[in-house]
């Protein structure tokens, strides 16, 4: 075989090369003592390192260092998007709907729902408070603090499948924000908020960017679903998280 | 994305990088707190741990070249914080890493912890650093063999033992 290049050497030592290359240059080091000492010397020096210097990854981080990685929180959440949630949306909804007392809510509604989801939606690691797998517990804590009896959505049969949900700060009081996904990793959220008594209202429209949002009055609520989705899909997700919603309470006796 | 997540790995890099803890420590706060301040420069869906990284290197360069004005002693740098270990052969082979890598000039070392301690790809170590990836296996070469040659200088191969008395 041709004699390794350097690089090929380091590469070997990392775990960098291809299986067939590695096997290749495993025979050649067999032939050659001084590459193979090299090698393993290489080798000895990563273990040292790592014995060295690892008891920092299980060593909790100092307060201090905690305290200024958590300074902050809203701004390290994507801030381009939040902030063109806030520009974009109420630019969009404020020219939709100009002067009613239920367009201002809407408006505010439909800029809070979308800063929410551009907040929550990209993050790994806590995208809800309480997960799927404490649906029960989830539901009737969120019904609890908004006061009403929630329920969350059936999204399956599109796709999307509960992830969890939190409550929310909003204007007058708590808001809830259920989280739902697919298999590709596309998120949803449904975001329901207190409010004045309103007439229903049809749905309504708005994106900025990819960001698409439904959203609609009904009674003391107000719903808003937002997503990086299409704008027909958003739709048929909304219609069933309408007649979900809607049905409660009291759940209509559906004869069977 | 999670800042406190990346605290343990930014340590253990920082530690290496300074050879000194609290320098360490303080690296690491300057890193997260420089990180917040430039969150508008992250663009959403690229590497956290490489960009933190990046801002961190920065950092570590230019308080060096600042040290280095303000005193011309300024080896700071090179200081050693022992290891208490109780296995004394253990305590040897540390010690004997740590000197040999704060030996290295600074740009040797990083790649070499960048390559051989946090385990990045060549590339991502070459984008960390702003160099090219052929800047990258030069200095990964000559850091390995000085730390080699370093290694076996002292201990004639056989560096957990023989300076063992």
């Amino acid at each position: 075989m041709t004699p390794p290049l350097e690089s090929e050497l380091h590469a070997f030592v990392d775990g960098r090369l291809d299986p067939a290359r590695a096997a290749e240059l495993s025979a050649w080091l067999a032939q050659d003592a001084a590459a193979m000492a090299r090698v393993h010397a290489y080798r000895a020096q990563k273990e040292a390192l790592h014995a060295a210097f690892d008891d920092l990854l299980d060593e909790a981080p100092p307060p201090r260092l905690v305290a200024a990685a958590r300074r902050s929180v809203l701004r390290r959440l994507r801030p381009l998007a939040v902030a063109a949630c806030w520009l974009g949306l109420g630019f969009l909804a404020g020219h939709g709907l100009r002067t009613t007392g239920d367009s201002r809510d809407l408006q505010a509604l439909v800029q809070r729902a979308a800063v929410a989801h551009a907040v929550y939606a990209p993050e790994v690691r806590h995208p809800v408070e309480v997960g799927a797998e404490q649906e029960a517990h989830l539901v009737q804590w969120l019904s609890r603090r908004l006061g009403t009896s929630l329920k969350t959505p059936r999204l399956g049969a599109l796709g999307f499948d509960l992830v969890g949900g939190r409550l929310l700060p909003g204007q007058d009081g708590p808001v809830a924000q259920f989280m739902y996904q697919d298999g590709s990793g596309r998120r949803l959220t449904l975001y329901v908020g207190h409010d004045r008594e309103h007439e229903a209202s049809a749905f309504r429209y708005a994106h900025e960017g990819k960001l698409a949002v439904f959203y609609w009055l009904d009674g003391r609520f107000g719903y808003a679903l937002s997503g990086e989705l299409p704008r027909a899909e958003l739709l048929r997700l909304a219609e069933i998280a309408y007649r979900d919603l809607t049905a409660i309470p009291p759940a209509p006796a559906s004869n069977p | 994305m999670d800042l406190v997540g990346h605290l343990p790995r930014l340590r253990r890099y920082a530690r290496a990088l300074t050879g000194d803890r609290h320098r360490a420590d303080d690296l690491v706060q300057d890193t997260v707190e420089r990180a917040l301040r430039k969150a508008l420069l992250f663009r959403p869906g690229t590497r956290l741990d490489t960009w933190l990284l990046a801002i961190m290197h920065n950092l570590f360069i230019n308080q060096l070249q600042v040290a280095q004005r303000q005193a011309e002693t300024a080896l700071d740098e090179l200081s050693i914080e022992p290891k208490s270990a109780t296995d004394p052969q253990q305590a040897v082979a540390v010690l004997d890493i740590e000197t040999a890598l704060a030996q290295l000039p600074v740009e040797q070392r990083a790649v070499l912890l960048l390559v051989a301690l946090e385990e990045h790809s060549y590339e991502d170590t070459a984008a960390i650093l702003g160099i090219p990836v052929g800047t990258v296996m030069s200095r990964l070469a000559r850091a390995r063999e000085r730390l080699r040659s370093a290694l076996a200088g002292e201990a004639s191969g056989e560096p957990s033992l023989r300076r063992v008395k």
